[in-house]
């Protein structure tokens, strides 16, 4: 048996025993009437953004993809830059879910289910967009080497072919390894609700789970031999996208320092969606005994640290442009800065630059609104530098006399917004139908905090003085 | 008894007194036992003598054969089936293969993880006798069991009861078939 390693600080606040927080976890989903009209109008909300983005996938078949702002210089617009985007806020989850749990980081467990949960509604929604571009998303199988009468096999050199197999894994990992960390939990709901049609609903997900010590073994053998795979998983699939233009000769895209500062860029804007979504939920679902001030304010030093490295990659790319001595790396600097995307530049610069450095002092770290605003900076910014990149590279290449401009059309602003809708809707559609917290791994959280000898039923934990503020009082009646 | 009997289930508060008892029923030479709990509690399978490695296996075999499958499938479309010549490249341009056969190898593995997980686990089973037992919803909210099933050659009915009782349990309890 493994010694209890002592928390230095308390993630779990209020008094709470196991049947608390397994009541508190499942009654979200068993009481319906815990969905307030917050979840209501962002549901409704979400709903309705993701018909407009029915509509325009409607209008964008029929049509084709010149409904965008695409042109023959920039043959990529807004839909690889939104790609970009939903893939890098994926990738918080899976860094929450297996890395943290690779570096035994217990305070991952309360966030782990809904940022696993983000991840795949992310990697939905990124899906959409190269699948649309294709223009011809009906014969989306020809990217896969399939036995045909065409004579025609992929291109396995193509980095967008390795991206068709990463994003593809990625997504599938991501479900399995959700699923898998579902099974106890549905297994709890199946036998704590009354409903005949939920019960046959859980039981049927849980599989027959029954909590037998073995089966726990092999579970939990499973499950970190799945997180060392997702970690690798996740550093590579942002590489290969970040191949997509690192393997071009574009200057401004040609870099060996891509993959990492993608890499680093995708935590950073996934924590910022994390935090968006976790300061409103915990507040209306009054989970703040489990996601702690302590965790928001860990969250939001890790955005700190992502947000520094790829500030860092924003000045590796202007000293290189400049030391390469080479003249299209130059202009293309040139251009980035006071081109006529400029304002894009500085903007970014403001958002990912100078924003982030207030989270060095705690009391905007524990000040939720103040984090709040600082997501949506963080998450504009993100934006902006796909957009920088891919724009400015595109519009600027080797001969002025395929220069170009590039605009968005009502059409990209409607996809856009209907996979922020889409997200949304999926996002709050999970929130009501299956446990937002990890249970199980609460539960042994709450096992590891009380030690051996205290007896059961006794979780007192006085809350984090300087991190106060709320906490006492939350506790629910036992 | 009407039914025949599938095991005798104890009931504990703490997964404390889950592990002691876990050990203690092992010292008295039982094996057919199985604990059952809301949670991992960690020393308790191994105090009953599991050994989870196979699941290891079927990951790691998984692995290799997504990684070297996708190498096979890379190098007969590039070579076999559709060879094109790019500037009198080789054909089979192994390093560019890589992406690929690595996604596929993790792709693969997970599954190996997953499937190798339920399959030795025996799941999905819809139904199983321990759910029978009295009380035994609580075993995935907070109540912690360990079950001594009837065809362990040591189970006496009465004298299993005695000795589970012995162990603290709040509850001793047939479980039928």
């Amino acid at each position: 048996m493994s010694a209890r390693e002592k928390l230095n600080d308390d993630l779990i606040l209020g008094k709470h025993t196991y049947r608390s927080i397994n009541d508190k976890v499942n009654n979200v989903v068993l009481n319906q009437n815990s969905h307030t009209i917050p979840w209501a109008v962002c549901f409704m909300v979400g709903f309705m953004l993701l018909q407009l983005m029915g509509l325009v996938i409607l209008w964008l078949l029929y049509r084709g993809i010149g409904i965008w702002g695409v042109n023959n210089p920039s043959m990529w617009g807004w839909d690889i830059i939104n790609f970009v985007w939903w893939i890098g806020i994926g990738h918080a989850g899976t860094l929450i879910s297996a890395i943290l749990l690779l570096l035994k980081q217990s305070w991952r467990n309360s966030i782990n289910r809904f940022a696993e949960a983000m991840t795949l509604f992310a990697v939905a929604c990124a899906g959409l967009f190269p699948l649309l571009h294709t223009g011809r998303p009906y014969m989306a199988y020809w990217m896969f080497p399939y036995p045909n009468v065409l004579a025609m096999t992929p291109n396995f050199r193509s980095p967008l072919l390795w991206d068709v197999f990463a994003i593809s894994t990625y997504a599938t990992v991501s479900a399995v390894f959700w699923f898998l960390g579902l099974i106890p939990d549905v297994a709890s709901l199946r036998d704590r609700s009354k409903n005949p049609i939920f019960r046959t609903i859980f039981g049927a997900l849980a599989m027959g789970w029954r909590g037998a010590s073995s089966h726990w073994q092999r579970y939990e053998s499973a499950y970190i031999m799945l997180a060392g795979l997702s970690t690798p998983l996740v550093l590579s699939v942002h590489s290969i996208v970040s191949f997509d233009f690192a393997v071009s000769n574009l200057p401004g895209w040609h870099v060996t320092l891509f993959p990492p500062y993608f890499v680093a860029g995708a935590v950073y804007a996934g924590f910022a969606m994390v935090l968006t979504l976790a300061i409103p939920v915990r507040a209306w679902y009054n989970m703040k005994d489990f996601i702690t001030m302590r965790h928001i304010d860990w969250m939001a030093k890790v955005m700190l640290a992502t947000g520094l490295i790829v500030f860092y990659g924003y000045l590796c790319e202007g000293f290189f442009s400049w030391y390469s001595g080479n003249v299209f790396e130059r202009d293309m600097m040139r251009f980035r800065m006071f081109g006529p995307y400029g304002w894009a530049y500085w903007m970014l610069i403001l958002c990912n630059g100078v924003v982030p450095q207030f989270l060095w002092f705690p009391k905007i770290r524990t000040n939720l609104v103040a984090l709040f605003v600082i997501c949506q900076f963080v998450s504009l910014g993100m934006w902006l530098e796909r957009f920088v990149i891919i724009t400015v590279s595109l519009t600027r290449d080797f001969l002025p006399s395929s220069w170009g401009y590039f605009t968005p059309t009502i059409y990209d602003i409607g996809m856009f917004v209907g996979t922020v809708g889409q997200f949304t809707f999926l996002m709050f559609g999970f929130l009501r139908v299956l446990p937002m917290i990890n249970n199980f791994e609460m539960k042994e959280l709450l096992y590891r905090m009380i030690g051996r000898g205290h007896g059961h039923g006794h979780a007192a934990h006085a809350p984090e003085p300087a991190l106060a503020g709320h906490a006492a009082g939350d506790g629910e009646e036992h | 008894m009407s039914q025949p009997i599938y095991a005798l289930i104890a009931e504990f508060d703490d997964p404390d007194n889950l592990l002691e008892a876990a050990i203690k029923v092992y010292a008295e030479g039982y094996r057919k036992v199985e604990a059952y709990s809301p949670f991992p509690v960690h020393g308790v399978a191994e105090a009953l003598g599991n050994d989870c490695s196979k699941t290891r296996w079927t990951c790691f075999l998984a692995g290799v054969a997504g990684g070297l499958g996708g190498l096979a499938i890379e190098a007969y479309c590039a070579a076999i089936d559709y060879p094109m010549n790019i500037g009198g490249r080789p054909l089979i341009s192994w390093p560019q293969m890589i992406p690929v056969a690595y996604e596929l190898t993790i792709l693969c593995a997970s599954f190996g993880a997953a499937l190798g997980m339920l399959g030795f686990n025996g799941l999905p089973r819809p139904h199983h006798p321990i759910f029978n037992a009295k009380n035994f919803e609580r075993a995935s909210q907070d109540r912690f069991f360990i079950g001594v099933e009837a065809t362990d050659p040591k189970f006496d009915i009465e004298a299993t009861d005695a000795f589970l009782r012995s162990l603290g349990a709040d509850d001793v309890s047939v479980v039928e078939e």
